[in-house]
């Protein structure tokens, strides 16, 4: 037997679905959905991965690396964000977050 | 016979699939920073059986080194309540079930069914090369400064941007702290320091009008 396109495919499926249902149950708390959100980013890199390697093209794993790049750019701006939220109002509940203003 | 590949890339999915699963089910979030970290480890595993090992370093380096480590300080540096944020999450289990279920047979619809095109594997844009020819490395190297090179510097652009602007977000300037101000230092001459006054007998020098502004002779 021979690892096919379809098992990575069906692997980033499953850890793509599992960031959407992360951001779901863990309405509350806004570090888990930074992490489910990143899950979800590394399902598709995965995706892009796959892709590249089973068409022989190497522009998917140039692609993947852009992936990254904005993946950590967002972690970072998000976990900026929620520090100075928390200093702001000293929780991270974020149903809170629609009284903000400015 | 399972060969040494197939049991490796069960071995790794089963690994990330788990980490997921536990990275948002976990009670405490510094658990679940550590699942996600393993996550990441388990996938760039499979980044080194498809071939793109330049890709799986970086995973490594990049969200392990990096991105992990940030959200493991960002957990351990506020002190928050998470017992309190975690009320009510199984409210949300069945319709974040329902939702997922949905995609994922939606998912898996679309794996069984599509095919690739005639023509998709003779359209690469940059085919590979075979591996003892090019490493995945150099191969990436040769088209990412030449062909996708303004990509490349968007992509610096970006990650600056993100630097300038999680500075400029976290950064607060506290009242009542002393600071070194070289232009001011700079600017200082010894006749706004220090002069010289003729003193009566039994007066007492008079005191200068503002600290560090001396009274001239």
């Amino acid at each position: 037997m021979t690892i096919g396109l379809g098992h990575y495919l069906t692997v980033g499926a499953i850890l793509f679905i599992l960031g959407i249902v992360g951001i779901f149950l863990n309405r509350k708390n806004v570090i888990i959905i930074l992490m489910s959100v990143e899950l979800m980013l590394l399902a598709v890199n995965i995706n892009f991965v796959a892709f590249s390697a089973y068409l022989n093209d190497l522009v998917g794993q140039v692609f993947a690396m852009f992936v990254l790049t904005v993946a950590a750019a967002e972690a970072a701006i998000g976990l900026a964000i929620l520090v100075i939220y928390f200093r702001g109002r000293g929780t991270i509940a974020v149903e809170d977050v629609n009284q903000m203003k400015g | 016979m399972i060969s040494l590949p197939v049991l490796a890339f069960y071995l790794f999915a089963a690994t990330t699939v788990a980490a997921g699963t536990l990275v948002i089910s976990a009670k405490n979030p510094v658990h679940s920073v550590l699942w996600l970290i393993l996550a990441f480890f388990s996938s760039s595993g499979l980044f080194v059986l498809l071939g793109a090992e330049f890709l799986a370093m970086l995973l490594i380096i990049v969200y392990v080194g990096a991105v992990a480590v940030l959200f493991l300080f960002v957990v351990m540096m506020l002190d928050i309540d998470f017992e309190e944020l975690r009320t009510g999450a199984l409210n949300y289990l069945p319709v974040g079930a329902v939702v997922g279920v949905v995609l994922l047979v939606e998912l898996i619809l679309i794996a069984v069914t599509w095919q690739f095109g005639g023509d998709t594997a003779v359209n690469a844009a940059v085919p590979m090369s075979s591996m003892a020819d090019v490493q995945n490395t150099e191969a990436l190297g040769r088209v990412l400064y030449t062909d996708y090179i303004f990509i490349f510097q968007t992509a610096g652009l970006i990650l600056l941007v993100a630097m300038i602007g999680a500075i400029v977000l976290t950064h607060r300037t506290r009242a009542g702290i002393k600071r070194q101000n070289i232009a001011k230092q700079n600017a200082r001459r010894p006749a706004d320091a220090y002069g010289l006054v003729d003193v009566e007998i039994g007066a007492g020098a008079p005191m200068p009008a503002k600290k560090g502004q001396g009274k001239r002779p």
